[in-house]
């Protein structure tokens, strides 16, 4: 069943791209609009093996961890004090509402004029979408937090640090960790889009000068980069998670024999 | 057969003692007027109908939540937050998913400052003493209903409370692990006599295993209706004393008490 998808998954591409490949050399599509695979290829082989590539990747990566780690940090640690104490969650509602409503694109340039060019701009605007992302999982996460646990842990003579460490942030991390894959993407999203509005590195940086010359294999190319990034530091997180919440049920696999 | 106690009481300083003890959530009166003593080493068992507010006696015991009226004595002390002396096994899933077995039992000693290699080796022999040997680095979700009722009990009594609250413990349990698990119990509670308050909503659970049977009227505003003393000989195994002639003959004086108000709560 698997290795059957599998095939299945890899003919659709072959087909995808085969068919693309062979639009644009009948002629049928103009390459100047859609460029072809076999351009795009080698754009993307000759990027890495001039190591041209690299300094982007570098940056955009940089900037990307920074945005995760900051935005994540920040987000928990928020949604960790706002689900402990109902008044801060009171007050503060309206006021993480309203900033969530904010569309992100438009801070880049605010923050560009703040923060300057730089990584720090990039890194703020990534900030803005990775915190939201982990705050309201962590807020529903300590919410969710099975009331009978913990009731049990307060009888077996837990106190409040106690609770937090062995009842809260273990019941919310795997909301959290849901949460971080989705971060990390916002956090891609943070630093390619400040880069695509205006920096001089990084993978935005190559598609916004691509685009700037008309050169869509160079633009289809950056794509193609920045999704194998994207899927690699998915990879990278979904790895860290199971191995962390190896005591979460997998689904069909419930209950032991007697 | 309606004991009072009172000729115990006066002797020792009650293990539990409830005086007017009410709860209300809202506009809902859950129980009014209990009053309920408990001798040190006495096997309590509360029953009634459903939705007559038995957790909500043992949450109030428990200091969970502590009550509208009344008061309550722990040992003769007024209780004030959470009750130490007493540990809780719930009716719901109460073991923390992320933690193994071993973990589970291990984390109250842990939780009370003893060094965790000394809270493991105790948590193990507890384990073993509950038949899980073998099963120390199992998650929860590995176990099945009858071996996570067992941790519960070891994670519970590795704290060697004095006063045990078992809130329909074997509820969810299929009949033959029930028995089992009663059974064990039974053995569990002889080798050192600690104060059990059991709810059931089974009048031969709690008959089976109890001194006393506490019968609760239906709800709202549930109230003691019947005491009854179980003078049926011990040890028990609680498969064989449900066909001797004393156990039919307790059961069928409690059934005509506890009818009456399973009749009321279902025509509410």
């Amino acid at each position: 069943m698997r290795a059957r998808v599998r095939l299945l998954q890899l003919g659709l591409l072959v087909f995808l791209i085969a068919g693309w490949e062979v639009s644009v050399r009948a002629g049928w599509v103009d390459a100047f609009f859609f460029s072809k695979p076999t351009d795009i290829a080698a754009r993307v082989w000759e990027w890495f093996s001039t190591g041209e590539i690299y300094g982007h990747l570098w940056i955009t990566l940089w900037e990307t961890l920074l945005a995760f780690l900051i935005g994540t940090v920040l987000g928990v640690v928020l949604g960790l004090w706002l689900a402990l104490v109902p008044t801060a969650s009171a007050v503060l509602d309206p006021f993480i509402k309203a900033l969530n409503s904010i569309p992100r694109v438009i801070l880049a340039p605010i923050f560009t004029l703040w923060f300057g060019l730089g990584v720090a701009s990039k890194v703020a605007l990534g900030v803005t979408l990775v915190f939201f992302v982990a705050f309201f999982n962590t807020y529903q996460g300590i919410k969710e937090v099975n009331p009978v646990v913990l009731a049990n842990a307060r009888m077996l003579g837990a106190s409040g640090s106690q609770l937090l460490r062995h009842v809260y942030l273990p019941s919310a991390a795997s909301w959290i960790f849901s949460s971080l894959r989705t971060s990390i993407g916002f956090a891609v999203i943070g630093a390619v889009v400040g880069e695509y509005l205006g920096s001089a590195m990084g993978l935005g940086y190559l598609i916004s000068q691509a685009e700037g010359v008309f050169d869509t294999t160079g633009v289809f190319a950056g794509m193609v980069v920045l999704a194998a990034f994207v899927v690699l530091l998915d990879w990278v997180v979904s790895r860290v998670e199971s191995r962390l919440l190896v005591w979460r049920p997998v689904p069909g696999q419930e209950g032991g024999t007697v | 057969m309606q004991a009072t106690l009172k000729e115990n009481v006066t002797q020792t300083i009650p293990a539990l003692s409830l005086q007017g003890v009410a709860q209300r959530f809202g506009n809902y009166v859950a129980v009014k007027g209990v009053d309920l003593v408990a001798a040190p080493g006495e096997f309590v068992a509360i029953v009634g109908p459903t939705g007559c507010g038995k957790s909500t006696l043992l949450n109030i015991v428990a200091g969970l939540k502590p009550p509208a009226e009344g008061r309550v004595e722990v040992f003769g002390e007024p209780l004030t937050g959470l009750n130490p002396a007493a540990g809780y096994l719930f009716q719901a899933d109460s073991l923390f998913p992320w933690k193994t077995a071993l973990e589970n039992v291990a984390l109250g000693p842990i939780l009370r400052g003893v060094p965790a290699s000394e809270a493991r080796d105790r948590a193990r022999a507890w384990l073993s003493k509950v038949g899980l040997k073998g099963f120390e680095d199992r998650y929860p979700h590995q176990l099945s209903g009858g071996m996570k009722k067992r941790v519960a009990l070891a994670q519970v009594l590795i704290l060697s409370p004095k006063i045990l609250l078992m809130d329909e413990p074997f509820g969810a349990l299929d009949v033959q692990t029930r028995q089992l698990m009663e059974n064990e119990l039974l053995a569990l509670w002889q080798e050192d006599k600690k104060t059990v308050l059991f709810v059931t909503h089974d009048l031969e659970e709690a008959i089976a295993l109890a001194d006393r049977v506490v019968v609760f009227s239906a709800g709202p505003a549930s109230r003691i209706v019947g005491d009854f003393k179980i003078e049926l000989p011990r040890p028990r195994d609680v498969a064989e004393i449900r066909l001797t002639e004393g156990f039919l003959k307790i059961h069928k004086e409690i059934w005509g008490l506890l009818r009456e108000e399973v009749m009321r709560a279902h025509a509410r």
